[in-house]
């Protein structure tokens, strides 16, 4: 779950991070009347999306007056920004942030996350910082350094010092910033907190002057104050509308609609689609807790989608989700629905028979495979 | 044999008066797994499926000669439950709970760092030795006593690999579920370990997906060792859309590591086979077995 820049700064400056003065703006003519808010020498305009590459892709601009602001704003608002993460499609543009632009003397790269190997949070670091950090540092991973931080002692700030150090900062090390950092990282059951660029200005003072987070959606019982940013975050509504029915559902470009319980089952069956020479309509994963209504919706999503010429069924049964669940969950939609896709089934393990059983009584047009490379390929034949 | 359980492993469950705890404790005992006990505050001195209930996994234990656990509560209470259990120095605990925050699993971390218990989980299906001892949700139907291990982050991939080897005549030693999660317990390479010294496990089965890099860890170790026995590994997700996570929180792959080419050309150079789809798994092994 992804914060908008604005927002991560409004976060970061409740721990006493410095930030540049900023305003938010949904027109151009706020945009200009924002500047005598903010009152600087020169202004900066970025564009607020949660993808990342916006340097590159033209959604930063300088402007020297707050008329040249409200010409930049205007170029941005109400189109969509296509930066090296977002896909063809680009990201809209529904805000911009107005901010005081500041000379900066150095610029370095900053990120917290979790250690997986360790699970202690790991701060990364890079002098590196900018625009081009991500092109550079995949073209050579050694210029991120990283330095674990299992807790705030004097001899974990000292420690700090040290690491700083090998990224080229010797004077002045920003260690208090950095720990007030680590605890809105923890504090706010962050998954990711980037700085970047993390800046000195030719002033000598320390400055985030842009911050991306990223918020664990699975800690959101115990953050009521996010929950306005939950649910929106890139999915569309269709996505939206499976993950409030236990259905984990991404929409991809094809035509065979699948569904498949588990996540390393559905992955592997649209491994198997490609691999057959087909296209799948989407992803899905149907987990443990979704009951029968649940997958019911989550089929009527697929049945919905104009694309999706044939439901391709791959349920390996377990638990409390036996096949019998689904074929339930299948009959209820296809009851409700005008439009009787083909079904291609394979329906494995517990209850797999009854399940089977279920689909033709209720007669689903159904063609029943024994192996998952059987019934792949009818579904990949059924749609072309 | 099997690794980490086998049929002397005395189970308790936290949990075991909810729902899935319920259903879950009945499956487990019906297959013949030693379940001696529940653990659930407030209602210690009851008794629930015929089970002892306890205050807490310290009293449990110390009354049941528990080894190991099945934590199956809500994600709020994961983190402290996993942390009772390793605590109370129970051996082998398996968390079954989706979801649970990863700052929490920070800090179960940071108590495993502190004790010598193997967590398996959490968002993992559990632990399955096949007529010897079943710790989680997996279903049993097709599973069957043998000679293969298996190490999993996919809970229904493994079912359908187990189901195909069994229908091949290829019978389970262990399969261990090493949880969806990019935080867990023990990881690839502490099941591989384990898989390695035990006698009875004659090939051993990975079954990957992308992001993290539980496998480039995998393939690093099988290239640093003698491992003496055939590793078949899948990495599943090869045309999952870029940046997207697919249904498990580990499956989104950044900062260049974990897609599926790179995991599986290091398993590759590592001597594990690769078996390009699910359905090639089986024949990669009988291969295998056949070469032998």
């Amino acid at each position: 779950m992804f914060v908008s820049e604005h927002q991560s700064k409004e976060l970061l400056a409740q721990y006493d991070l410095p930030v540049p003065v900023s305003r938010l703006a949904r027109t151009p003519e706020e945009a200009e009347r924002r500047c005598a808010e903010i009152g600087a020498r020169k202004y900066v305009v970025k564009a607020q999306i949660t993808a990342g590459g916006r340097g590159l892709a033209g959604g930063v601009k300088f402007a020297a007056t707050p008329s040249a602001v409200a010409d930049e704003a205007r170029r941005l608002l109400g189109n969509p920004l296509v930066t090296a993460q977002t896909g063809a499609k680009g990201e809209m543009v529904t805000a911009v942030s107005v901010e005081e632009a500041l000379d900066l003397a150095e610029s370095y790269y900053f990120a917290f996350v979790l250690d997986t190997r360790s699970g202690a949070p790991m701060l990364l670091a890079s002098s590196e910082g900018g625009v081009e950090f991500e092109q550079r540092s995949q073209m050579d991973p050694s210029t991120v350094k990283s330095f674990l931080l299992e807790s705030d002692t004097p001899e974990t700030r000292d420690a700090l010092a040290g690491f700083l150090s090998e990224i080229g900062i010797e004077q002045d090390p920003p260690t208090g910033i950095l720990m007030a950092a680590l605890r809105a990282f923890i504090d706010n059951d962050m998954t990711l907190l980037e700085i970047n660029p993390f800046a000195r200005t030719s002033q000598g003072e320390w400055s985030v002057i842009d911050a991306k987070i990223a918020l664990d959606g699975a800690a959101l019982f115990r953050h009521p104050e996010f929950e306005s940013l939950a649910g929106k975050q890139g999915l569309s509504e269709v996505e939206m509308e499976a993950q409030a029915n236990d259905i984990n559902l991404v929409r991809m470009d094809g035509n065979i609609g699948v569904v498949v319980n588990g996540a390393g089952l559905g992955l592997a069956t649209n491994d198997m689609v490609f691999d057959a020479g087909g296209q799948p309509a989407n992803f899905m994963d149907i987990r443990t807790t979704a009951t029968s209504f649940d997958i019911a919706k989550g089929v009527s999503l697929l049945l919905e989608e104009p694309r999706a010429r044939v439901i391709l069924l791959n349920v390996h049964g377990g638990g409390m989700t036996a096949c019998d669940t689904v074929a339930e969950g299948i009959s209820f939609a296809y009851s409700r629905s005008d439009r009787k896709l083909p079904v291609v089934a394979r329906l494995a393990g517990q209850n797999a028979d009854w399940g089977i059983r279920i689909l033709k009584d209720r007669k689903i047009p159904v063609e029943v495979f024994d192996t998952m490379s059987d019934a792949v390929s009818r579904a990949v034949e059924l749609a072309s | 044999m099997s690794i980490f359980v086998n049929s002397d492993t005395r189970v308790i469950v936290q949990g075991m008066t909810g729902r899935a705890g319920t259903f879950y404790t009945d499956q487990g005992v019906r297959y013949g797994s030693t379940y001696v006990g529940g653990v659930r505050p407030g209602k210690g001195g009851r008794k629930h499926l015929d089970l002892p209930l306890f205050d807490t996994v310290k009293e449990a234990v110390a009354e049941t000669q528990a080894n190991a656990s099945l934590v199956i509560v809500p994600a709020p209470f994961a983190a402290n439950a996993m942390i009772e259990a390793i605590e109370a120095g129970v051996e082998t605990v398996v968390c079954v709970t989706e979801r649970v925050p990863q700052h929490d699993m920070s800090r179960v971390k940071a108590a495993l760092r502190q004790s010598d218990t193997m967590l398996i989980g959490p968002n993992s299906q559990g632990i399955l030795s096949p007529g010897q001892c079943k710790i989680g949700v997996m279903p049993t139907v097709h599973a069957k006593p043998g000679n293969v291990g298996i190490a999993s982050r996919s809970a229904s991939l493994t079912s359908e690999i187990l189901a195909q080897c069994s229908r091949a005549g290829l019978g389970q030693s262990t399969t261990v579920g090493v949880g969806g999660d990019n935080l867990h317990g023990v990881d690839f390479v502490d099941c591989l370990k384990r898989f390695k010294d035990d006698p009875e496990t004659e090939a051993v089965v990975l079954i990957g997906e992308i992001g993290g890099r539980a496998e480039e860890d995998a393939a690093d170790y099988l290239a640093s060792v003698d491992f003496g026995k055939p590793v078949v590994a899948l990495v599943v997700g090869r045309h999952a859309p870029q940046g997207r996570r697919m249904g498990h929180a580990g499956t989104v792959s950044s900062f260049g590591l974990g897609s599926a080419a790179e995991k599986t050309d290091r398993l590759r150079r590592a001597g594990a086979t690769i078996a390009v789809n699910a359905d090639d798994v089986v024949t990669a092994l009988v291969a295998q077995n056949e070469a032998a």
